[in-house]
């Protein structure tokens, strides 16, 4: 059985990537599982200065999901490069960046400071975090902002994949895709989290600090499912799907929609194992699907 | 020491008590994951494997005890993982990945005063039980509901301690001072606190007056345990972002803010 997948310049051993935010700098969970296993790893947002991040409560689980309000704490992207990236395995298995400012010229200026690091196997632009003010989503819903920010990290990426993390908050998800595209980007990954709100009657506050936040794991798979089908019909780079993937079944429910390979997410909280199980699990699962590599299987759904 | 993700079954669940609201302490004991040892002051995630997708993350608890056999924690029924959680039964499979986080310093031969407020009872007992010299131990245990909804007469038959109980917010005061006083009297030694926020903050202010040195337990929601989420973060003493759960959960008083 071929689990490998080969999509926007690069060859990944399986489709299971874990998702950014979802999953540290890798290295909180090697005690759980041999990160060589895993198709790639897209690590914590990173900007160009160190972030502190949105203030506490920033977290709440809700009905089959949680939201988060985290902020893209991050320790900056020097101390990843200088302190994260040597510790991680990234001959074997695919450390892809994930990147996060506040205007085209900071996309820019981070794509410079990661774009001559070896151990960086593709960048993911995050031009959808809902959970700042400044940059982030407002990128996100203009199809114009997108094809900037996406043009500017492309020119300095030397080469790299560049994949640009769509927003789910936009009237026409196909749209977002496109111009991504035709900004010259490798891929998209799609979806970030839904715009999100949790309340407390007793106390009448709400239950993030930053009053909203983002709506991530299994409740909003369907929502993920219905874009990332949007998304393969609107464009022709591949796509990689992500939103409420807690099992072998749901990766290959979205490479059966036309995703190329998928990530992880909310589903690392279940058990710091799961993104390993997932990739153990994926041959049972593939017959079962009756096929014998990914790419069989990939975009095949019968409409 | 490892840090793993197995699955275990549960050994017994005990209620130790209830109060007047419909609350209950609850005392449940699993297999032994395996682990290599724990430092008391350390905790460990729970997942019953039958829980499905409704409720997301795991729930984090302080060890309470934990022997060759056996690992056993104390937790009150608060919300939609405790009640589930307090509806186990033996032989039930939970997933648990610890022992998590830091724990409680254990110098030898040194007067340590352990202050706990309400379930913050819970890391002491194994950290009495592990202790080489206990003699040098006293327990201050500050309580609301009755004191047999605890484990605190395990504890109390091993060490010298005493209770306080907070009957009515009148009594507040007196709690307040008889923690103050506790720290107080610990000059040249350590206290080492777990209890809720208010709690905690008596402890660190009477710690800075009286200059004895102090480490506080802190008590997260949690998402993963391991560092990776972010959510559980507290300020330290530069005003930076921590977790709690990969940082801590035990702090010296003067490097945390609360």
């Amino acid at each position: 059985m071929d689990l490998r997948v080969e999509f926007a310049g690069l060859v990944l051993k399986n489709p299971i990537i874990t998702a950014s935010g979802t999953f540290g700098f890798g290295l909180e969970f090697m005690n759980f599982g041999d990160l060589k296993r895993l198709g790639g790893i897209v690590v914590k947002g990173l900007s160009l200065k160190p972030r502190e991040g949105n203030p506490m409560p920033r977290i709440v689980e809700t009905p089959c999901g949680m939201l988060n309000a985290i902020g893209i704490q991050n320790p900056g992207v020097e101390a990843f490069v200088r302190d994260k990236l040597p510790l991680l395995p990234w001959r074997e298995t695919a450390i892809i960046a994930n990147l996060y400012a506040c205007s085209v010229q900071e996309f820019g200026d981070l794509t410079g400071v990661l774009a001559g690091e070896e151990g960086v196997a593709a960048l993911e632009v995050n031009v959808s975090c809902p959970n700042v003010r400044e940059g982030g989503a407002a990128f996100g819903q203009d199809p114009t902002q997108i094809r900037k920010v996406t043009e500017e990290v492309k020119k300095r990426a030397e080469g790299k994949p560049v994949i640009v993390k769509l927003s789910p908050n936009v009237t026409d998800i196909g749209l977002c895709a496109r111009a991504a595209q035709d900004g010259g980007a490798d891929a998209v990954s799609l979806i970030n989290t839904l715009l999100g709100m949790a309340v407390d009657i007793r106390t009448r506050k709400p239950r993030l600090a930053n009053v909203v936040g983002g709506l991530s794991g299994p409740a909003i798979k369907p929502v993920a499912l219905r874009c990332v089908h949007q998304a393969c019909k609107a464009v022709s780079i591949p796509v990689v799907g992500i939103g409420g993937i807690g099992s072998a079944e749901d990766a290959l429910e979205f490479i059966l929609v036309g995703a190329s390979a998928v990530e992880v997410g909310t589903a690392n909280f279940l058990r710091p194992d799961q993104a390993f199980r997932i990739v153990d699990d994926l041959p049972r699962v593939m017959i079962k699907a009756r096929c014998k590599e990914i790419a069989e299987l990939r975009g095949t759904l019968d409409i | 020491m490892v840090r793993n993700c197995r699955e275990v079954k549960v050994r017994e669940l005990r209620f130790l008590g209830a109060w007047d609201e419909p609350s209950d302490f609850v005392e449940l004991t699993l297999e032994n994951p395996g682990w290599e040892g724990y430092r008391p002051g350390q905790f460990a995630m729970l997942r019953p494997k039958h829980w499905g997708l409704e409720l997301s993350w795991g729930r984090p608890f302080s060890i309470s005890r934990a022997d060759d056999d056996s690992v056993t924690f104390f937790f009150q029924v608060v919300g939609r993982g405790t009640q589930r959680l307090a509806r186990l039964n033996p032989g039930d499979e939970v997933i648990i990945w610890g022992p998590l986080g830091n724990g409680f310093s254990a110098p030898v031969e040194t007067p340590t005063m352990l202050l706990a407020g309400g379930m913050g009872l819970a890391p002491f007992r194994g950290y009495i039980e592990k202790h080489p010299t206990p003699e040098f131990l006293r327990l201050v245990f500050a309580h609301r509901p009755e004191l047999d909804c605890y484990p605190y007469a395990q504890m109390s038959d091993k060490v010298r301690a005493e209770a306080i109980r907070e009957k009515t917010p009148d009594d507040l005061p007196l709690v307040i001072e008889r923690i103050e006083t506790a720290v107080a009297e610990t000059a040249g030694g350590i206290v080492l606190a777990c209890g809720p926020l208010p709690f905690l903050k008596t402890v660190q202010q009477a710690a800075r007056t009286h200059k004895v040195r102090a480490e506080l337990s802190l008590e997260r929601s949690m998402a993963c345990g391991v560092g990776a989420c972010l959510g559980c973060v507290c300020k330290d003493g530069q005003d930076k972002h921590v977790q709690v759960c990969a940082r801590g959960p035990v702090f010296k008083a003067e490097d945390v803010r609360l």
